[in-house]
């Protein structure tokens, strides 16, 4: 079974990029537009990994990451904060939230890639019982 | 008829006094006296109906006619038109215990022994000859009475009759009566209730009797009024009740203003209306009941006089006396004998009244002052002085009618009854400008009542006075014809060369005109003490501060309560003050310790209880001895007024300045609120430019990777991706283009290229531009554009930014499809109006003046991200600005936003000649 990484963001042409560099390294990618379709998706889903943008309509990201880290059902749950805004201040408080990654806009392909590789990896022949 | 009967009747009638003087007192000792009521306190009044006009009217009337009338006219114009003045009056010595006229003028002066000295001898001199003008007509009418026999009049009326005087007797009489029920109280602002009974029974008894003779004569001699006026009318008495159209009506005048000042400052009526007033209430029954007293008692003194004209035709008769001799011609002794008890109950009357409030003034004003004075009255030993004030009161009474036998005895035979109360009215009158100035004017001072009383009262003597001894053979009767010394204008009848009025007249302008100028001028030149002033402003302003303890404010030093008492004590009796003091301490919840030092209230109260047995004046300079310290000064009294107001005003600029800091301190809050909220604007602006720069170009930088990294992708993907880049790039381009404007627009260095615009081409073209928007949104746009615009001097392109931006904007903010955008154009006088309305969500309220803030965005349609980077409409402010505009957005009331700005124009003259 492949891992799923919900992307929470509302500029379409970044979902559009992170669709498809997610989807080639093997993932199954939901993507929701602001944070209370996130929240709902992931009611619906538990993801194994959320690439959470912070200005997001609605609720921002910081408060969607909180939301995440308080539900049980998440405990498992990786989050990459995504942010446009370089400041320092921002990084902490993601962090501080609960954030696994914090990563700054315009960020690198190869990078994010190998970073969501490290957190989950698509593929867990380490730790999957083979049936056969 | 026999002596002894009427003697006896005489004695009766004054026994008859005394019984009821004593029954009322013994009743009001034990409660409250059922002679406590209007009526009783109206008939006392009448005691200014004496026996001038028991027998005095019917002898005026008999030689002038009406010529008695305006005696009791001024008293009913004071009553019915002027009664305030009494109320005042009246409040005035309920609060300050007044004793008698002399204390209130010496109390409203400041207090000052001296003046009531003076209204006291004035009063002394003015009023013995209407004293001895009471014995006279006693004596005459005892005399005409026991000297008739049988309806013939004896003429030996100047017999010496029995072994003694019996006017001597009389006035011994009236004398222990006013002694006996007068001072029976050490507080003379006390009311004697017997006394005032005995008063009114006396106003009855002299009116009943006027009306039975009146009525005898009017209806037993005659068939009534019309029969007795025409028998008078034969006898060629007409003229006597015909008006007459050459009348004296200078002297009418002059009797009814002497009349109306005499109602008020005659010593007994000062003192039975106003000190002996039981209640401020009665005197609104008194204002119609004394005026119908005095009409009712002078209906009859007409046809009297005419009657006794009749009777007496060709006979020398005592006008005067026509009350008497008209029965007694007729033989009806005892309807004389009730005429002579009525003429002696109108004389006794006056008489014991006047007594009394003299002898309360002698002791008060002038005995007392002048004994505080004597080195050789140790006046700091602490006797009981209570004793000593009644035997002065006591034997100033005595001294009183004596005065009042001795001039009898030797200068009233020369005078009618009428011409010595007339002499009398006119002293009393010289105290009118001192009270009715004094209780309205708080400038009236001290020097100016002095002098004006001293003034009016030498005329007085000078021109009535004098002339009246003359005429008694104590002066040369040159005096009046040459003048002395031969000197023509100082002759008493025509001083200063004025002649032409009557005597009475010539003396009341005289004295009148000195006595309210000196007041009034020497008021003006003088400087009044504190206590004058005071004074002054609590009697001028009675009605404002009743209870208030202002008053005792002059006493600066402080005296122990026990010393305080003790001085009371001596002069009202040590019981006396003893209760009083407990009482006021009661009053007021206070518990009063002897060696206490005793309050500004306390001293007040000692002063008044003092002022009530002693007189003001006198009061103030006993409670001096005790106080330690002494009264403030005048300027002391500035000083208070000066400082209350200074507080007052400095309290005021306080609160204007506290106010000011106020409106300072939110300013300053505003103004940081403003800067704080600038600061985080700032941060805001640099993080918003970070955000609105690094979005683009992620995806620049994403898809630029991603199509190195993945040669392989298909060709539709590739175009896609490539799309993207181009899109993101000219956004980013937009960005800075718009960020790079706003910098220069603020720092004032943008490039524009000014020109007249035609502004329907500009809007024309912008909405063309925005044509492939429009469609992509699908709403309704409405151009409302006259045909004739005036030019604007704009930039072109940056004028038609704004309609891009305004109208880009608008389709933002409508529904798809449902959306309905109007662009309008208005000419007004000096600029055009150009309106973008949409119906939209509209603009919060608070968000009216924020929207055109740099990095405001808006949510979008349907709460979405925001769109655009939030600088559109800080650039169309500064635009609009830039061209002399303005902008505002406002809600339309049926839902949506409209945006409007204006642009001057030169005005529509030009519109032709860039038409041509």
């Amino acid at each position: 079974m492949t891992p799923t990484v919900l992307v929470v963001e509302d500029e379409p042409n970044i979902v559009l990029s992170l669709q498809f560099i997610l989807k080639q390294a093997g993932f199954t990618v939901r993507v929701a537009r602001d944070g209370e379709q996130a929240l709902r998706a992931i009611d619906d889903y538990v993801p194994d990994l959320v690439l959470l943008d912070i200005m997001l309509p609605r609720q921002n990201g910081f408060s969607v990451c909180e939301q995440i880290r308080v539900n049980p059902a998440c405990r498992n749950v990786k989050i990459i904060m995504l942010s446009a805004k370089s400041r320092e201040a921002d990084k902490e408080r993601a962090l501080a939230l609960g954030a696994d990654e914090f990563v700054t806009k315009p960020f690198s392909t190869r990078e994010l890639g190998r970073m969501v590789r490290e957190i989950i990896s698509p593929v867990k022949p380490a730790r999957s019982v083979n049936p056969n | 008829m026999s002596g002894g009967l009427v003697l006896t009747v005489s004695i009766l009638y004054l026994g008859l006094l005394f019984a009821i003087a004593q029954f009322v007192d013994h009743r009001a000792d034990k409660g409250r006296p059922f002679t406590r009521n209007p009526y009783v306190y109206t008939l006392s009044i009448a005691v200014f109906c004496t026996s001038w006009t028991f027998y005095g009217s019917v002898g005026l009337a008999a030689t002038r006619g009406f010529d008695f009338l305006p005696i009791y006219l001024g008293p009913t114009l004071v009553f019915v038109l002027w009664s305030v003045i009494w109320i005042k009056i009246i409040r005035i010595c309920k609060l300050h215990r007044i004793t008698s006229i002399a204390d209130f003028i010496a109390s409203r002066y400041g207090k000052r022994a001296r003046l009531g000295g003076l209204v006291t001898i004035i009063t002394v001199v003015g009023t013995t000859p209407y004293i001895s003008l009471q014995l006279k007509s006693i004596a005459t009418s005892f005399r005409i009475l026991i000297s008739s026999a049988d309806g013939q009049l004896l003429h030996a009326a100047s017999d010496p009759i029995y072994f003694i005087d019996t006017t001597l007797i009389v006035a011994l009489t009236l004398a222990l009566f006013a002694i006996l029920f007068g001072t029976r109280h050490i507080d003379a602002s006390e009311h004697h209730e017997g006394l005032v009974a005995a008063i009114a029974f006396e106003s009855v008894v002299k009116m009943v009797a006027f009306l039975t003779v009146g009525f005898f004569v009017t209806y037993g001699l005659y068939g009534g009024f019309t029969d007795l006026f025409a028998k008078a009318a034969e006898n060629g008495l007409d003229t006597l009740f015909a008006v007459n159209a050459d009348g004296d009506y200078s002297r009418w005048m002059t009797m009814t203003i002497l009349s109306m000042a005499a109602i008020i400052c005659l010593p007994r009526q000062f003192y039975i209306t106003a000190v002996e007033n039981p209640e401020e209430s009665y005197l609104r029954k008194a204002t119609w009941l004394f005026p119908l007293y005095l009409l009712v008692i002078n209906i009859f003194v007409l046809p009297i006089a005419l009657a006794g004209r009749i009777a007496f035709d060709g006979v020398t008769a005592d006008a005067d006396m026509f009350m008497l001799t008209l029965p007694l011609i007729n033989d009806q002794e005892m309807l004389a004998l009730i005429a002579f008890v009525g003429g002696l109950s109108a004389a006794t009357s006056m008489v014991i009244v006047a007594a009394i409030a003299l002898s309360t003034m002698i002791c008060n004003d002038l005995i007392m002052p002048l004994l505080l004075r004597a080195r050789w009255f140790n006046i700091n030993k602490n006797d009981d002085l209570t004793g000593l004030l009644l035997t002065i009161r006591r034997i100033s009474i005595l001294v009183i009618l004596f005065l009042g036998y001795v001039y009898y005895l030797f200068a009233s035979e020369s005078y009618s009854l009428v011409t010595i109360g007339l002499v009398s009215f006119a002293a009393a009158a010289q105290f009118a400008p001192a009270i009715i100035i004094g209780i309205f004017w708080k400038g009236a001072s001290y020097h100016g009542a002095m002098t004006g009383l001293a003034l009016g009262f030498l005329i007085w003597i000078y021109t009535l006075l004098l002339p009246s001894f003359a005429q008694s053979g104590w002066l040369p009767l040159s005096f009046i014809a040459e003048g002395p010394f031969g000197i023509d204008f100082l002759k008493p009848y025509a001083l200063f060369g004025l002649e032409g009025f009557d005597r009475l007249t010539h003396a009341l302008f005289w004295s009148m005109l000195f006595n309210i100028g000196a007041l009034w001028l020497v008021s003006l030149l003088s400087q009044q003490t504190a206590i004058e002033r005071i004074q002054g402003t609590l009697f001028v302003d009675v009605f404002g501060h009743t209870d208030d303890e202002r008053d005792s404010r002059y006493w600066r030093g402080s005296a122990t309560v026990s010393d305080l008492q003790q001085l009371v004590g001596r002069f009202v009796g040590g019981q006396r003050a003893a209760k009083a003091f407990a009482e006021f301490a009661e009053e007021r919840n206070l518990n009063l310790k002897r060696n206490q030092s005793a309050d500004a209230a306390l001293l007040d109260f000692a002063e008044k209880l003092l002022a009530g047995a002693i007189g003001s004046a006198t009061a103030r300079v006993m409670v001096g001895t005790v106080v330690k310290g002494e009264i403030v000064g005048l300027d002391e009294v500035y000083r208070i007024l000066d400082e209350t107001s200074q507080v007052i005003e400095y309290s005021h600029r306080l609160e204007q300045k506290s106010a000011e800091l106020e409106q300072a301190t939110a300013q300053l809050r505003n103004a940081n609120e403003r800067l704080k909220e600038l600061d985080s604007l700032k941060d805001h602006f640099l993080s918003m430019v970070s955000h609105e720069l690094r979005t683009p170009l992620t995806s620049l930088r994403a898809f630029g990777e991603i199509l190195v990294d993945n040669p392989e992708v298909s060709r539709e993907e590739r175009e896609r991706f490539l799309n993207v880049i181009v899109k993101e790039s000219s956004r980013l381009t937009r960005l800075i283009d718009q960020l790079l404007d706003l910098a220069r627009m603020e720092a004032g260095e943008m490039d524009w290229s000014l020109d007249e615009v035609d502004v329907r081409s500009t809007l024309q073209e912008a909405m063309a531009a925005l044509d492939g928007l429009v469609q992509e949104n699908g709403v309704a746009v409405q151009v409302d554009i006259p045909d004739h615009l005036p030019c604007v001097r704009a930039d072109r392109d940056q004028l038609m930014q704004v309609i891009i931006n305004l109208v880009s904007n608008a389709i933002k903010f409508c529904d798809k499809s449902e959306g309905r955008i109007e662009v309008s154009v208005n000419v007004a006088d000096s600029e055009l109006q150009i309106s973008v309305a949409d119906n939209g969500r509209g603009i919060p309220d608070d968000m009216e003046e924020r929207v055109f803030e740099k990095f405001h965005q808006s949510t979008g349609r349907g709460g979405d991200k925001p769109q655009g980077s939030g600088l559109g409409l800080a650039i169309c402010r500064e635009i609009v600005t830039f061209f002399g505009g303005r902008i505002w957005v406002s809600n339309k009331t049926e839902g949506g936003a409209l945006f409007t700005f204006t642009l001057p124009h030169a005005g529509l003259a030009e519109i032709s000649l860039s038409a041509e």
